[in-house]
């Protein structure tokens, strides 16, 4: 399987010195959802923002289906990105913020409008009730599929996902990780999901990388990740369910 | 004010209301049109921000008489007195409008900066369908500002000669005669009041709703 994306040794250090990735190398294969795990602070999102060069390595590399973009604006372009917060811009009716990258391209206007039913459709947004809203009249669920919607609309090769249902509450997040497993079945783009629950990174990902002070310590399939024994993986998982387990205990205990 | 009054200065008061007008218009143009693509390139080069910002300031506190009588000796300036008013008019327009385009576009929301960058929005493109629309509503409360400010020293151009319905108020004062004073200061008065309303009704047209993150 060739790669879609490629980190050759990459590190990131702050104005102040302080390396957040060191020395980072990572293949994502082509058509593979490959979540980034761990801490906060372990330089999981520094990563991801390494591949639309929203943060510029100190050294090394990031290769696009194996070469290196010069132009900034053509690679951001061929990379959709989705955020926690979406990001809609809250001025433009949901069809404008979903078609602005085809806009900005300067595709005529039927075009435009095609592509974006089309993709509300693909994230479960009925166009005729949703295209001419705005941003604030929807709902938390809805803002995050028209984010995605976005994000997909010029059929990225290469989708970057920053704990995009982490502000959700947790039905909705279950109802937008179904939604976006059956979605990501059809469109077969590579995804580096960056996230924060376990689960989600079981649910949806191929291959789970686990990031510690600015270094890859695992890198795995799924599969593999929950068979492993490894000391890393054991400690994160573990650490993991004991928040969700406190939670759990004590909402039982309020309940 | 009687009929009598308004046969004998009706005409006067509305050519010299055109005149303020003209004055106030011309020089609400050109700060616009220096202010706004300043207070954009300090958003870019913020380290300027506070010189830019802290000159247009001093312009501002000085008082608009000495400011004509400045500008009066001025070679081509001097010839004629509208020049002085619209060149004096226009520097005291610059701080609101400025200061709010700066603010407005900084004040967005980072993460919608950043999402316009992360999509492949070119800088230009960024600016044009991101940043002043955003800001637009702040940019119209500036340009309300400066408005309504250069419509209240516009009547002091009279002293210089620019003609406006400062000229009523003056010929007024030395006359003592309270109707040529109201008959100058109640139209400028009420020009500043259209103005405020009407560029208050675009800064609500272009008021953003509240940002997303805030409704969740």
């Amino acid at each position: 399987m060739s790669s879609a994306l490629e980190f050759r040794d990459i590190s990131v250090v702050t104005a102040s010195q302080r390396r957040l990735l060191d020395s980072v190398s990572l293949t994502v294969p082509d058509g593979t959802v490959t979540a980034l795990i761990g801490r906060s602070g372990s330089g999981k999102t520094t990563l991801l923002r390494t591949a639309n060069r929203m943060i510029e390595p100190a050294s090394g590399e990031v290769l696009i289906a194996g070469a290196h973009e010069r132009d900034v604006v053509a690679l951001r372009r061929r990379i959709g990105y989705v955020i926690q917060e979406t990001g809609l811009f809250p001025h433009l009716t949901i069809e404008r913020n979903v078609g602005i990258i085809l806009e900005a391209e300067g595709r005529p206007h039927e075009q435009r409008s095609n592509r974006v039913r089309e993709l509300l459709k693909l994230v479960g947004l009925d166009p005729a009730t949703f295209a001419h809203r705005y941003p604030h009249q929807l709902s938390g669920g809805q803002r995050q599929r028209a984010g995605l919607a976005r994000a997909l609309a010029v059929e990225p090769k290469i989708l970057l996902m920053d704990e995009p249902f982490g502000a959700l509450d947790p039905l909705t997040r279950a109802e937008m990780q179904d939604m976006l497993r059956e979605l990501l079945a059809r469109v077969k783009t590579t995804v580096l999901l960056v996230t924060h629950d376990l689960d989600e990174a079981l649910y949806l990902a191929d291959r789970i990388v686990l990031l510690s002070e600015g270094k890859i310590v695992v890198d795995v399939a799924r599969d593999e990740f929950l068979r492993s024994d490894n000391s890393e993986i054991l400690s994160y998982a573990a650490a993991f369910h004991r928040g969700v387990d406190r939670m759990s205990s004590h909402q039982s205990g309020s309940a | 004010m009687n009929n009598s009054f308004l046969s004998q200065y009706g005409s006067d008061i509305w050519t010299l209301t055109i005149e303020h007008l003209w004055l106030t218009g011309a020089a609400m143009l050109f700060a616009a049109a220096l202010a706004i693509p300043a207070g954009i390139w300090l958003t870019r080069s913020p380290r300027w921000a506070k010189p830019v910002i802290g000159v247009t300031n001093v312009l501002q506190t000085i008082p608009s008489l000495a400011m004509f009588g400045f500008l009066l000796p001025l070679p081509w300036l001097g010839e004629r007195a509208a020049r002085i008013a619209i060149v004096a008019l226009t520097a005291y327009a610059l701080l609101p409008i400025i200061r709010n385009t700066y603010a407005g576009i900084r004040g967005i929301e980072p993460t919608l900066i950043e999402v316009a960058r992360a999509i492949g929005l070119t800088d230009r493109q960024r600016l044009f369908k991101i940043e002043l629309p955003l800001a637009a509503s702040f940019i119209f409360a500036g340009l309300r500002t400066a408005t309504v400010t250069c419509i209240g020293i516009a009547t002091i151009a009279a002293a210089v000669g620019a003609g406006g319905l400062g000229e009523l108020i003056f010929r007024g004062v030395a006359s003592v005669d309270n109707r040529l004073v109201l008959a100058g200061a109640v139209p400028a008065a009420l020009l500043a009041l259209i103005a405020d309303g009407a560029l208050g009704l675009l800064e609500r047209r272009f008021k953003v709703p509240a940002p997303e993150s805030n409704r969740k």
